[in-house]
């Protein structure tokens, strides 16, 4: 029965991590590069979430969509100051750099803001635990509500990239952002909208990660968006369910390592498995091999 | 860089800040002339000194580091402010032999990098005597600063062996050993639990050392640890498996030696889990019910081994607990009250040896560590508190509980 408890808590983890992960490889799909802010677009969410609910009390529902929009206006401008203006004219490695600097620069706000005390985060779930085998067995609300979160974005977000015209072109942009440019594709505009999607669905997660464990400090998204971006690559990176294949599995591989082979190794066995998945497959799991046409 | 660009501007501004504080409150003289040439050298600032009358002249400056912002900042809060008060009465008091006592206190945020920092702006602030710090992990590293500095220093909760490694260092609270040692004694003859599960974290010098002494000693006491399960400062949010791994040994207690911050989430996630065995901690659990939005109803029942509780019935405990909540506002928790004995200490150190206020930083360090194992102080931690050359105090534990939102005397 605790097996079954882990796996759970597992799957719920990963969820977390999926979600977070799909900002990184929309992004890394369609502009080729690592937007390593992610993580902290996420505590960002997360601090406008509090403030709505412990603050100023507003019903959590509400405090999500504003947090949603806060995050994807927080995107898109970070995208258009920061990242534009070098992608068009400075090495990759330039943009990749100013990511992390934009990183330090949004835990430092957050520092300056609201100081480095931890919140002791309100959960925004109201969905009671779930009692199952006489009491063995406790599923709470936030598992709950992570799991399915997880798996209504996924199935959105397919369904978007496969139906709607803004998917497709996201598509074309990832294929060739030239020969989508010459299509009549208007490339900047589908990556400020990857940007708000990726920020948006940041929202989310950073809501749910805090729900699940509550405490909110300037540096909450650093270490789960570094998982994330483990996640991403495992999945193979640039592929929508290959970030939540990805993040599902290190979840699970998280919390079952820390179950039944060590609690202090957990998490260098879980950058170990990355090494061995990308020895075995340096795309990742689901990753693509492009070839280079020349 | 940014980070640290921003700690040394908000560092210099706190020290401008206090520096104004303490001119503005005092009415001599000489501290005026202090205030003034304090970037000057210190010969200057010495000679004003000298030249005002030796019987009621000088100033001890007291130097104190710990967190104020940050994971730890209950503690670092409580130790300011307690220190605070204590220097306030005995300069009110007519000070020490005469000498007044300034009082500095720098933000570490619980990291030792920032904590050297602090303790150098303290340095160019000419500090003749260091009260901190207040967490283990930097005191562990400022500790080899004061040493090589040969500058006295009493931590009033740096609990950890390393802390206070050399003959310049003293602590007011028990080492990490003596509380893991302590704490499993007072489960087994109180016969609280046979089958205790551990917490720890494996990444802090506090929690690892109090843990392997709890361990070493467990087996005399006939308690048996049914799983002992780690985490790290990398993983301090998830803490299901440990709490599953803990329920389904049949645990009766989970001792956490741990702080309060990753407290505070492991009694919510137990809450959830439906799993409600007897918590106990040492002094990092102190502080868990001042943790902003935080569920007192989760901590209810939770015990604690400290040497200080709120309600204890003497005199001078009474006392602190009213002047502090006057001044401040919060019933105050053990790192207060260790805070309020350092200062006392320090003062019967300085009043045994005989030392002034002119002399260096590294004379008043000699003379300070051979006066500290010769005192004999009755605190707010303990009656008839003596010091051994080690640097380790010799008195009682106690243990509390968390009854109605509030600590109270087991």
């Amino acid at each position: 029965m605790s097996f079954i408890s882990y796996l759970i808590n597992g799957i719920s983890l990963g969820s977390v991590y999926a979600i977070i992960a799909l900002g990184y490889t929309m992004v890394y799909g369609i502009a080729k590069m690592l937007n390593f802010a992610h993580g902290d677009v996420i505590m960002i969410g997360s601090y406008v979430v509090f403030v709505m609910v412990s603050g100023m009390g507003l019903s959590p529902i509400l405090a999500v969509i504003v947090s949603m929009a806060v995050c994807t206006v927080l995107g898109i401008t970070i995208e258009r100051v920061a990242y534009k203006p070098l992608r068009m004219a400075a090495s990759p490695l330039a943009v990749l750099i100013t990511a992390i600097g934009v990183s330090y620069l949004l835990q430092n706000i957050a520092l300056l803001i609201f100081s480095a005390n931890p919140k002791s985060f309100k959960s925004v779930v109201t969905i009671p635990t779930v009692s199952l085998a006489e009491g063995q067995l406790m599923i709470s609300g936030e598992t709950i509500v992570t799991i399915a979160a997880c798996i209504i974005i996924m199935t959105g977000l397919t369904l978007f990239i496969k139906k709607t015209k803004a998917g497709q072109a996201m598509l074309a942009v990832s294929e060739d952002k030239g020969a989508a440019q010459l299509m009549g594709i208007n490339v900047n505009g589908t990556i400020a909208l990857t940007f708000a999607i990726g920020s948006a669905l940041a929202a989310i997660a950073g809501v749910l990660l805090c729900s699940t464990y509550p405490s909110l400090t300037p540096y909450t998204g650093a270490m789960p968006g570094i998982k994330a971006f483990v996640a991403a690559v495992f999945g193979g990176i640039g592929s929508v369910p290959g970030a939540m294949i990805g993040g599902i599995l290190l979840g699970i591989i998280e919390i079952l390592s820390k179950a039944y082979i060590s609690s202090q190794m957990a998490d260098a066995i879980v950058f170990a498995v990355l090494i061995v998945v990308l020895l075995v497959k340096p795309t990742g799991i689901l990753g693509r091999e492009i070839q280079e046409k020349v | 860089m940014k980070k640290q660009l921003s700690m040394v501007v908000a560092a210099a501004m706190v020290a401008a800040a206090l520096a104004g504080c303490g001119s503005s409150a005092s009415d001599a003289g000489t501290e005026n002339a202090d205030t003034v040439t304090e970037n000057a050298d210190a010969g200057t600032a010495e000679d004003a000194g000298e030249s005002a009358d030796a019987g009621s002249g000088g100033t001890f400056k007291i130097g104190g580091i710990g967190p104020v912002t940050g994971a730890a900042a209950v503690y670092g809060q409580a130790v300011k402010n307690a220190a605070q008060l204590a220097v306030d009465e005995i300069n009110a008091a007519g000070g020490i032999n005469g000498a007044m006592i300034e009082f500095n206190f720098q933000d570490d945020e619980h990291d030792a990098e920032k904590a050297v920092n602090a303790y150098n702006t303290l340095k160019d602030w000419n500090m003749q005597m260091l009260l901190g710090t207040v967490t283990s992990t930097p005191c562990t590293a400022v500790v080899e600063k004061t040493h090589e500095d040969n500058l006295f220093q009493l931590t009033p909760s740096g609990s950890a062996v390393e802390s206070i490694q050399y003959d310049n260092a003293f602590r007011v609270c028990f080492s990490d050993p003596n509380q893991g040692t302590a704490s499993a004694q007072y489960i087994g003859e109180n016969k609280l639990a046979t089958k205790v599960a551990i917490i720890y974290n494996s990444s802090d010098v506090y929690s690892s050392g109090i843990y392997q002494t709890f361990a070493a000693e467990a087996g005399n006491q006939g308690i048996e640890i049914v799983s002992a399960e780690a985490f790290t400062a990398d993983s301090n949010t998830d803490f299901s498996v440990q709490l599953q791994k803990a329920k389904d040994s049949g645990a009766e207690l989970v001792f956490l030696p741990i702080y309060y911050t990753e407290a505070s989430i492991i009694l919510g996630q137990a809450d959830k889990m439906g799993y409600a065995p007897i918590f106990f901690g040492c002094d990092g659990l102190d502080g868990i019910l001042a943790v902003e939005d935080f569920d007192t109803a989760l901590a209810e029942g939770v015990m604690l081994l400290t040497p200080f509780a709120a309600d204890a019935e003497d005199e001078l405990t009474q006392n602190f607990v009213k002047a502090y909540q006057e001044n401040f506002g919060d019933i105050p928790n053990q790192f207060a009250a260790d805070a309020y004995d350092g200062i006392y200490a320090m003062k019967a150190a300085i009043e045994k040896a005989g030392v002034t206020p002119d002399m260096s930083a590294s004379d008043i360090c000699d003379a300070l560590k051979v006066s500290m194992t010769e005192i004999t102080i009755d605190g707010l931690t303990g009656a008839g508190m003596t010091w051994n050359a080690d640097g380790e105090p010799n008195k009682e534990p106690k243990a509390v509980k968390i009854t109605d939102g509030a600590y109270a005397a087991m």
